[in-house]
């Protein structure tokens, strides 16, 4: 951001200079900052006078006056500010509005105005404050062009600051419309409007607004002005345009330019002898039409050209930040596709290049180089957390590229330190990559639990904003799958407590995270642990559970309950405690309206319970109940019908006592004719595997 | 060898007669026209070129449409090896390539032999057991890698990956076994399909880039400016692998196990990679090196050096006004009197427009001695005022001849469609030099551009009607509008008068000064013109090119300064030539960035 104001103010400079004709001090510079330099008192003193003049009753004097002020503020920060405090600015505003103005004073109050933009943050929201918004979009109407750029030009500096509210830009509806209409008046009209536009596009709203008011044609035809600005401008306007936005990206993607698709002019400015801002926009371009669905991302125009240009985005040669939006893009190009993914991953060497990501500040700008220092500390976060988004990105489905993540150079103790940074947004991007490689199972068995990345992650689910607490507990989950040998550590770390805890977020993938990652602790479980989690969790919430609102919570905790009811011992023990209720919950959801998977998952239950010794007959003893198993066994659905049919051979297995009794009963209720009918079956599943010899004993 | 004589017959017999058959009418004009250019040949009693040639080039110049039917299958690979031409002169155009040949295909006799060569030697199959890794084969280009490419590429598809796949890619220099895969070797380097690695100048590889086999193209690039090498596959660049690459590496590849059969292009087609967008990168940078270029560190110097160099040139070429303006508006000093290049400026506008006569007089007057010191450049100026004489344009001949002068002193003013005269004027050289028995029909075409190229110059017609249609009228431009001579015969007989005395001053100075090869091609050349019945669209027609005055101005010029103790060459001219030679040295002594800072890209 520093360079980027400098850059201005020295480019104010040289507009200014050329506009100063008329004034007669057109002293050196230099000169003049050593004397504000060291009688800073004088400043102030010479300053009441300019603004003293602005007040002159005679308007050629008033005229000189602004001339004047022009020539004093330029590149004089100090001197912005005096005028600013000596209410310069609503003066100012009231000439450039006044109709008895001349077209020339209101031009270069405009002028000034524009200057005292270009200094601080400050400078900027007093103009804010005073309303010069308003003022100069209504400056706009007025017929004279070198007005109308003196407008565009301080409106253009005002609202590229990050202190002014874009909203503003938007509260008059015909603003929108004039601007597009002022586009074909001259190349910086071009400039300053697209620039305007590019910066205050931030919402689907805007983006709304704008493409409503047809700002892809007006645009278009900029990227081919023969000035550099306004061809960067416009195209940096698209990229905001385009960004997640599938309305327009769909229209972008049959513009044409001088008769050239719109995607083979943003191929055109990706070439090698393009400058990197121009190269990277434009990637950036076809990145968002990529993923918004209107280029394949088999596309050659993303494969050869938008892929290869953001692989070299990342290289060291390039300055921090633009190594840090290469990588960012990158990751978000390639996030759904894994031929993209795989392609990178042997570009250039991209993996072991992002390793370079992590090596600032490095030790040798440290000593050597204060300002590189400062530059470097700045942007090592930024670099740190483009990086692991850019490897969660590569190794998202692709074992291989995963191995080959994990084998760079100090990869894990990366991800673990990263776990535990100050900044949110590394802590949240090196999770994002922890979990994109724990999809591993070889990389869990090893990298994982070599490094103890589950310390950290442990960590850090104990206070995080929610956005990590999705990414870390996802994570988790992970972690706790049965062949993961940092199952046991994190058993004993008090895991249960916290997932339980998450059970009870308002957000909905919390929620399901929690109760997954209770899942897959679950599974093949001790019974110690699984009491502790029904302790832990307690059967009120449970059931609440099984009533959430998403469906994905109630699977998982379908699938929670099917893993606790596993085993002969355990499901005794959990129905004699909390038969009654689960039965309840049971029916309750086999009697409401759910999709087939959470049915299915529900009748596996029971098929759990009528596998138990004791818990039999809470299903025995319920005729209700019995008579769900029976319709769900002549369901249309085979996985239904498999679910419940495979309930009814728990209940009426021979070796077990008691077998002889529920046969009876069940044959009374009438279930022997169903079971003929699905021997005749057309599902193998069904009439094989579902033990003929018990049927038949019947 | 029947088929070889048939082809001659139709290529150099038949056309003859075609074309003579063509222009039925004129022929007995042309037959006189032969008779008389005979007589004026052997008057001058010289051997000028043989009249063979005047055979060839009409034979070939109509001998399109037999000869196509003829060697069908010939033109096919003619158009690749056209293809493969264009796209090398594009790709690298700072490449002399009579100095430094690019490789165009496999060396037939720079392989192992368990390497086979098929389809011009760009397919390599192996033939040999496999068994081991001593059973390993390469085979390396025709020619090594020249510097002056500054980026160079190759591409190789896999079209069978064998029994195991153990192919390698890369470079290696002269000499290296061929036994080996590349990069086995000291001054080898490889990139393996079984296993991705790259191999340096060693038998153990490291981990570079995935595996390959049948149906991917593997390209291998060499940055001759940092001397390093990247790989593509399919169209992706792998990232370095290979940094400090020594100089003069030839293209190899290495095969092992049977079945392995790999294609070359070295430029026969297009690449999958984008060579040329990698290339423009590294043109942006070596130019911005050239711009950023830090120059003079005291302020205003290079300003002044500047100037002081394009006065020079002006005073040098004599732009009086110019040069006077210039040197004013810039406070410099001239150093030659004004008269002096008023002096020299009334000779050069006589040279250019042809009136060699007088040109050679006021030389004489103005400098008396000038001339007789430099017999040679005497020699030079008579040479050019006798073709001038046949030209029609030089002042002893104009006024006796019958033409309006008017028409001829347009000449030399008249816009042409040349936009750099040198370079055309050189680059016709080759084309009309070349007069063995032309075979292919590329050579054939040439000749066609060659009689186009004669059209522009004193035809105003679109030459892009067919050589059949064109040829006819060429006839009737010549009988209409060009003239031996400007068509007096008067004039032609003081041409020959004035052909005897340079022949005699030929022999004369031959005696004094002993044998000067120049003077007597330029007098052979000269002559040549008169056994011509059209010497405008003869192959040695170009020395009546108005363009061709331009040099005996420039020596005339630089010999006049060179009496008043003034440089003979302009500085500006010198800087320039003293750039384009170190660029041509920077290609011979190995430095890649020659390439990407063309003298002529800083001239336009």
């Amino acid at each position: 951001m520093a360079t980027h104001a400098e850059r201005l103010t020295s480019g104010e400079d040289r507009d200014n200079r050329s506009k100063s004709v008329t004034s007669p001090i057109t002293t050196d510079q230099s000169d003049h900052w050593k004397t504000s330099a060291i009688l800073l008192q004088e400043v102030t003193a010479t300053s009441r006078h300019y603004v003293d003049r602005l007040f002159d009753p005679d308007p050629q004097k008033v005229l000189q006056g602004v001339i004047d002020m022009k020539n004093a503020v330029i590149g004089n920060n100090k001197q912005k500010a005096n005028l600013i405090v000596l209410g310069a600015v609503p003066r100012l505003l009231y000439l450039l509005q006044q109709s008895s103005s001349s077209l020339e004073l209101r031009t270069e109050c405009a002028v000034v105005l524009g200057s005292l933009a270009m200094g601080t943050e400050n400078n900027i929201k007093s103009l804010v404050d005073c309303h010069i918004i308003p003022a100069l979009l209504q400056g706009l109407l007025y017929p004279d062009l070198v007005f109308i750029e003196a407008c565009l030009r301080c409106l253009r500096t005002v609202f590229i600051s990050p202190v002014t509210p874009v909203q503003l830009l938007y509260t008059d509806p015909t603003v929108i419309p004039h601007l597009m209409s002022l586009l074909s008046r001259s190349q910086r009209t071009q400039e300053y409007i697209t620039q305007i536009f590019s910066h205050c596009c931030k919402t689907p709203e805007h983006q709304t607004v704008l493409f409503n008011h047809g700002a892809i044609q007006n645009i278009a035809p900029l990227l081919t002005s023969p000035s550099y600005k306004v061809r960067m401008q416009a195209l940096k306007c698209f990229s905001v345009l385009a960004y997640e936005n599938t309305q327009v990206s769909m229209t972008l993607v049959n513009v044409l330019v001088d008769g050239e698709l719109l995607s083979q002019v943003f191929v055109r400015m990706m070439q090698r002898d393009q400058t990197i801002e121009m190269q990277l926009t434009a990637a950036k371009c076809l990145t968002y039409m990529c993923r918004a669905g209107s280029i394949r991302t088999d596309d050659s125009c993303v494969v050869l050209k938008t892929l290869p240009c953001l692989v070299r985005m990342c290289s060291k040669e390039h300055l921090l930040e633009e190594r840090v939006e290469g990588a960012e893009t990158l990751a978000y190009l390639m996030e759904p596709d894994v031929e993209l993914q795989r392609i990178a991953s042997t570009t250039d060497h991209l993996v072991a290049m992002l390793a370079d990501y992590f090596k600032y500040p490095s030790s040798v700008s440290a000593i050597t180089d204060i300002k590189r220092l400062d530059h470097d500390l700045k942007h090592a976060h930024e670099l740190r957390q483009a990086a692991f988004k850019l490897y969660a990105s590569l190794g998202s489905n692709d074992e291989d590229i995963r191995k080959k993540i994990t084998e760079t150079e100090n990869m894990m103790d990366r991800i673990v330190s990263g776990l535990s940074e100050s900044s949110i947004k590394v802590r949240l991007a090196a999770v994002r990559c922890l979990h994109s490689l724990s999809r591993s199972v070889q990389q869990l068995r090893t990298s994982f639990h070599d490094h103890a990345v589950w310390k950290p992650l442990m960590k850090l689910l104990q206070n995080a904003p929610d956005e990590v607490l999705v990414m870390a507990s996802s994570t988790l989950c992970n972690l706790l799958l049965e062949f993961s040998p940092s199952k046991e550590p994190i058993l004993e770390s008090g895991v249960i407590e916290l997932l339980c805890s998450l059970t009870q977020s308002d957000s909905p993938a919390l929620r399901v995270n929690g109760i997954w990652a209770l899942m897959n602790m679950a599974f093949q479980a001790d019974q110690k642990v699984k009491v502790e989690i029904v302790r832990c969790l307690g059967t009120e919430q449970l059931f609440r559970l099984l009533s959430d609102p998403d469906a994905n919570v109630l699977m998982k905790t379908l699938g929670l309950l099917r893993n606790l009811l596993s085993t002969r011992p355990h499901i005794d023990q959990i129905m004699s405690s909390h038969g009654k209720q689960i039965m309840q919950a049971v029916t309750l959801i086999l009697e409401a309206e759910h999709s087939t998977e959470v049915k299915e998952q529900t009748l596996c239950i029971l098929a759990n319970i009528a596998d138990g010794n004791t818990a039999k007959d809470l299903i025995m003893t319920n005729d209700d109940t019995l008579q769900k198993i029976k319709y769900y066994m002549g369901h249309s659905n085979v996985k239904l019908q498999l679910a419940a049919t495979f309930c009814i051979s728990n209940l009426i297995w021979n070796e077990e006592d008691g077998s002889q009794e529920r046969q009876d009963k069940l044959r009374e209720m009438g279930f022997v004719d169903i079971l003929h009918k699905l021997t005749q079956a057309s599902d193998a599943n069904l009439s094989d595997s579902q033990g003929r010899s018990e049927f038949f004993s019947f | 060898i029947y088929i070889y004589i048939y082809i001659y017959i139709y290529i150099y017999i038949y056309p003859f007669f075609l074309k003579k058959s063509v222009c039925n009418s004129k022929m007995l004009l042309y037959i006189g026209q032969c008779i008389f250019s005979g007589i004026l040949y052997s008057l001058l009693s010289i051997s000028a070129s043989p009249p063979k040639t005047i055979h060839i080039g009409r034979a070939s110049s109509g001998g399109g449409l037999p000869m196509s039917v003829l060697v069908h299958g010939d033109a096919a690979l003619n158009e690749q090896e056209k293809e493969l031409n264009q796209r090398l002169r594009r790709l690298y155009p700072a490449v002399n390539e009579s100095e430094t040949p690019l490789p165009r295909s496999w060396s037939p006799k720079d392989k192992f032999s368990y390497i086979g060569l098929s389809q011009n030697n760009l397919r390599v199959h192996y033939k040999g057991h496999g068994k081991t890794p001593k059973d390993a084969a390469s085979v390396r280009a025709t020619h090594p890698i020249p510097a002056a490419c500054g980026v160079y590429y190759f591409e190789v598809k896999i079209i069978s990956k064998g029994r195991d796949g153990y192919m390698g890619i890369g470079l290696s220099a002269q000499g290296v076994n061929m036994n080996r895969l590349p990069g086995w070797d000291k001054h080898s380097y490889g990139y393996h399909g079984d296993d991705g690695h790259s191999f340096c100048s060693s038998g153990t590889g490291q981990p570079y880039g995935p595996t390959f086999t049948t149906g991917d193209v593997i390209g291998c690039c060499v940055n001759l400016i940092n001397n390093t090498c990247f790989y593509t596959k399919n169209g992706h660049s792998l990232g370095i692998a290979f940094t400090d690459l020594p100089p003069n590496l030839y293209p190899t590849v290495g095969l092992q196990t049977p079945g392995e059969v790999v294609d070359a292009n070295f430029g026969q087609h297009p690449f999958v990679f984008d060579i040329e967008d990698y290339m423009r990168e590294w043109r942006t940078k070596i130019q911005a090196q050239v711009d950023r270029f830090p120059i003079g560190e005291r302020e205003g110097e290079w300003q002044s050096m500047i100037q002081k160099m394009v006065a020079s040139y002006l005073v040098h070429h004599s732009y009086c006004a110019t040069a006077e303006a210039f040197a004013k508006s810039t406070d410099q000093a001239v150093h030659e009197e004004l008269a002096s290049i008023k002096n020299r400026q009334k000779i050069q506008k006589l040279v250019l427009s042809g009136r060699m006569g007088e040109a050679i007089e006021t030389t004489q007057q103005l400098y008396p001695n000038l001339l007789e010191r430099n017999p040679d450049l005497l020699f030079m100026l008579k040479v050019r005022q006798f073709i001038e004489m046949v030209n029609g344009t030089d002042s002893e001949v104009r006024c006796l001849g019958g033409r309006s002068p008017k028409s001829q002193d347009s000449y030399p003013g008249s816009p042409r469609p040349f936009s750099s005269p040198s370079h055309k004027a050189s680059s016709s050289q080759p084309h009309l030099t070349g007069n063995g028995p032309p075979r292919s029909s590329r050579d054939d075409e040439y000749d066609v551009d060659m009689e186009v190229d004669h059209f522009t110059n004193g035809v105003t017609e679109s030459s892009s009607n067919g050589f059949l249609n064109g040829s006819s009228k060429h006839v009737e431009s010549a009988q209409s509008k060009r003239q031996l001579c400007g068509g007096s015969q008067a004039a032609i007989e003081r041409m020959i008068h004035f052909g005897r005395e340079l022949q005699s001053m030929s022999e004369h100075l031959r005696r004094e000064c002993g044998k000067n090869s120049t003077n007597k091609k330029m007098l052979k050349d000269a002559f040549s013109l008169l056994a011509y019945s059209d010497p405008w669209s003869s192959p040695v027609g170009y020395q009546l090119d108005a363009i061709q005055r331009e040099p005996v101005c420039s020596t005339l010029n630089s010999a006049i300064l060179e009496t008043h103790n003034l440089p003979k060459q302009p500085p500006l001219a010198q800087a320039v030539g003293q750039a384009a030679q170190c660029l041509a040295i920077m290609a011979r002594t190995g430095s890649g960035s020659c390439a990407f800072a063309s003298v002529d890209d800083y001239l336009h």
